[in-house]
């Protein structure tokens, strides 16, 4: 184990206990939006991550799918898991289905097609889905300005099709078409840092988030909804399937990922960047690494690689942070 | 009666979008469409036309733009041709296979490689089984006239299917003509609101585009077929009250001096008009030969073209397109499948030419018609020949 590991025992996360949200479990709303007896895996994040996401939506909202694994456990003909309006079309093109759902209902309104009600228009992806094959169609949604929340539901890989490597697929893990073997530690690449590609389209907001932290994710999904223009919130979703990890760890899993600053959650709202929790230390990354299947060769050499890299991508978040500070005040 | 003006037919395509009323534009740039789009960004601009001007970043993107518009009841409409029409391609299935009544003008071009911004009929080929109602037109008048009908017709909840109007690049789509622009209040009298039955809406929340196992997905695959043959009726009562308004007429076959003729020649799009001209120089000649223009070439009109060849002894079919390796330019195959059963029947011989841009002038029309004769009579050792190609 590296030396400079810090090993603290679980730490409880300050900012979000004392939210009024979390000692008010009753103020979620009860509706389901996301229908029972979906398709899911067991243990899939993904699943509840939208489940969540779609209760700080609410029913006044239009959602946009992408091809993967959100659009086949919810939709087969004659059925659907839906009971808010939800189109799927293709794989990479959702934020431009948006913007003429936008344009179409903005203009209708205009011209007294439609009445005078302000309906929402969310996209859910995965992160092939945003951050690969729909890249550019998102990257041209947001510089034009479209009103509508973007939620990427990030499993690290392209899980619909049998756990592909995609450009969010973190360094190390092993993936079918990045396999681990005796000459590869599998994805030699590091992670795409896809919410900084967002906010570099200078939206007005951007948040990371993960359902292992529930009521954070839905304020920062129904804080999104409410943004004028676009946007965007990655959220990291444990995949047992594809992490080879077990069904019942996957909020554990989700909550580490934060803890040992793998996944940091945070917002940038207007420029100005917040750290949603603040741990006074981080955990090492091996907590979380060793729980998948997927990291499982890793050799103690590239595990101390990562845990490098993490410090030094987590200083440089709060270097941002410590930046943006004054900011809008 | 209204008048006739002297008009670029990109531009005259932008003025029908704008009496059609349309909510949503998504527009990508690529020769030899851009006029089109470039015109309807004026008319948003000096407010001319009230509708959203969406500058997509791509082709997909603008078909995608299309859909999303189309599916919450928003009259939509974009322009492509060659490469963007190809990087659409799977998009065009989608608004056909989800009944979302997007129109679009194809102004036709070659496909890469060489690049070749010029006009022949590659792209329209390629997407040949998109599902869309495609007509095929001659001049800046029927593209006016054909570009109203698309709303009408694809958004007949009988329908509600997309609808591509083709017409040549450059040949057509930047030639100055004079046209009739109809008045707009008979516009409105014309094509009435876009109405989905089933839009995008929370009050009542539906599912579109759910994914289809073996079980159910021949099922919509055949709903699809049904209703775009059915579409036949549709379009044909479309473009009778067309004609009783407007006094222009359209048939799914249309022909010149067909009839009682020996040896036709079947072309598509602007080259029939100066086949037209070739055809009244032979016949001068008294040569006995006619021509059939194909103008609506989805829903494919088998029975039109059936009536309207049967009883020729030649018909030689102009493909502008190549079907690699295949037998026969993608026309004269249909043409041929056509006809096949049936015991009454000319000998079918194929043409390619007008690739890229490449003119044929009447000379050359007459040219293909004889060397059709020829061929009718010797044979080939081709399932197909080249018309005008070098080596
Ligand atoms: C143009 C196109 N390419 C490839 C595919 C095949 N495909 C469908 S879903 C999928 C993976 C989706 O991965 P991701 O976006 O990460 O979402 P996940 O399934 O992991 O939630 C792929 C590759 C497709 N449907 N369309
Ligand atoms: S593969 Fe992963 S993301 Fe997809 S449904 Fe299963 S657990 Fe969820």
């Amino acid at each position: 184990m590296d030396k400079n590991a810090i090993s603290v025992p679980r730490v409880v996360p300050r900012k979000i206990k004392e939210k009024y949200a979390v000692q008010s479990p009753r103020l979620v709303t009860t509706d389901e939006f996301l229908a029972p007896g979906h398709r899911a895996c067991i243990g899939c994040g993904e699943a509840l991550a939208v489940r969540l996401a779609c209760k700080a939506l609410g029913a006044n909202v239009i959602i946009v799918t992408a091809t993967g694994c959100i659009e086949i456990i919810s939709s087969q003909l004659p059925w659907t898991s839906w009971r808010v309006p939800w189109i799927h079309t293709l794989f990479e093109n959702t934020a431009a289905v948006a913007s003429g759902i936008e344009a179409g209902l903005k203009t209708m309104i205009r011209k007294g097609k439609r009445p005078d009600k302000d309906v929402k228009i969310a996209v859910m992806a995965g992160d092939g889905g945003t951050s690969d094959i729909g890249i550019q169609a998102l990257s041209g949604a947001l510089e034009r300005g479209h009103d509508f929340l973007y939620l990427c539901f990030d499993n690290e890989a392209y899980m619909n099709t049998g756990i592909q490597r995609s450009s969010a697929t973190p360094f190390g893990a092993s993936t079918t078409t990045a396999p681990a073997g005796k000459k590869s530690i599998g994805q030699t690449t590091w992670k795409k840092n896809m919410p900084a590609i967002a906010a570099a389209h200078d939206i007005p907001y951007v948040a990371t988030a993960c359902p292992s932290y529930p009521f954070d994710l839905m304020d920062k999904v129904a804080k999104g909804i409410a943004t004028k223009g676009p946007a965007y919130i990655h959220i990291l979703s444990v995949c047992p399937t594809g992490w080879r990890s077990a069904t019942d760890l996957t909020i554990r899993i989700g909550s580490l990922a934060v803890e040992t600053g793998i996944f940091p959650l945070y917002e940038i709202e207007d420029g100005k960047y917040k750290l949603s929790i603040d741990f006074p230390k981080l955990r090492p990354v091996n907590d979380y690494l060793k729980l998948q299947g997927r990291f499982r060769h890793l050799a103690e050499e590239t595990l101390n690689e990562i845990q490098h890299r993490v410090e030094e991508e987590y200083a440089k978040l709060m270097a941002k942070v410590a930046l943006t500070k004054g900011l809008n005040e | 009666m209204t008048k006739r003006v002297g008009i670029e037919i990109s531009q005259a395509i932008g003025e029908a979008v704008k009496l059609a009323n349309i909510d949503v534009v998504a527009s990508y740039p690529i020769t030899p469409q851009t006029h089109i789009v470039e015109h309807i960004a004026e008319l948003v601009a000096d407010g001319e036309l009230d509708a959203a001007y969406i500058a997509v970043e791509s082709e997909h993107s603008a078909m995608s733009a299309c859909l999303g518009a189309s599916a919450v009841g928003a009259r939509a409409f974009t322009a492509s041709a060659g490469q963007g029409l190809e990087l659409m391609h799977e998009v065009l299935y989608v608004a056909s296979s989800m009944r979302l009544p997007v129109v679009m003008a194809v102004t036709n071009r070659a496909l890469s490689s060489p690049l070749s911004v010029w006009g022949d009929h590659s792209d329209a080929m390629a997407v040949r089984d998109t599902g869309w109602i495609q007509i095929f037109t001659e001049n800046g008048q029927e593209v006016v006239d054909n570009v109203l009908c698309a709303f009408r017709i694809g958004e007949d909840q009988r329908v509600l299917l997309p609808v591509m109007i083709h017409l040549d690049g450059f040949h057509l789509s930047h030639m100055i003509e004079p046209i009739y622009m109809p008045e707009q209040s008979e516009v409105d009298k014309f094509i009435p609101p876009y109405q989905h039955p089933l839009p995008l809406n929370p009050d009542k929340p539906i599912t579109m585009g759910a994914f289809g196992p073996p079980f159910i997905y021949s099922e919509t695959k055949k709903a699809q077929e049904v209703n775009l043959t059915a579409a036949k009726e549709v379009i044909l009562q479309c473009w009778k009250e067309f004609a009783s308004i407007f006094k222009r007429y359209y048939h799914p076959v249309e022909t010149y001096h067909s009839e009682g003729a020996k040896v036709l020649l079947l072309t598509m799009g602007s080259f029939s008009e100066t086949a037209m001209i070739a055809i009244d120089t032979m016949r001068k000649e008294g040569k006995n030969v006619g021509l059939v223009k194909l103008r609506l070439w989805r829903p494919f009109p088998f029975y039109e073209i059936r009536q309207a060849v049967s009883h020729a002894e030649v018909l030689i079919v102009l493909d502008r397109a190549l079907s690699f390796g295949g037998p026969a330019g993608p026309v004269c195959s249909e043409i041929k499948a056509a006809l096949y059963n049936e015991d009454k029947k000319p000998k079918i011989i194929s043409f390619v030419g007008g690739l890229g841009g490449r003119d044929i002038t009447p000379d050359g029309f007459g040219e293909i018609i004889d060397r059709g004769i020829e061929i009718s009579r010797t044979g080939s050792q081709q399932e197909f020949e080249m018309y005008g190609v070098r080596g």
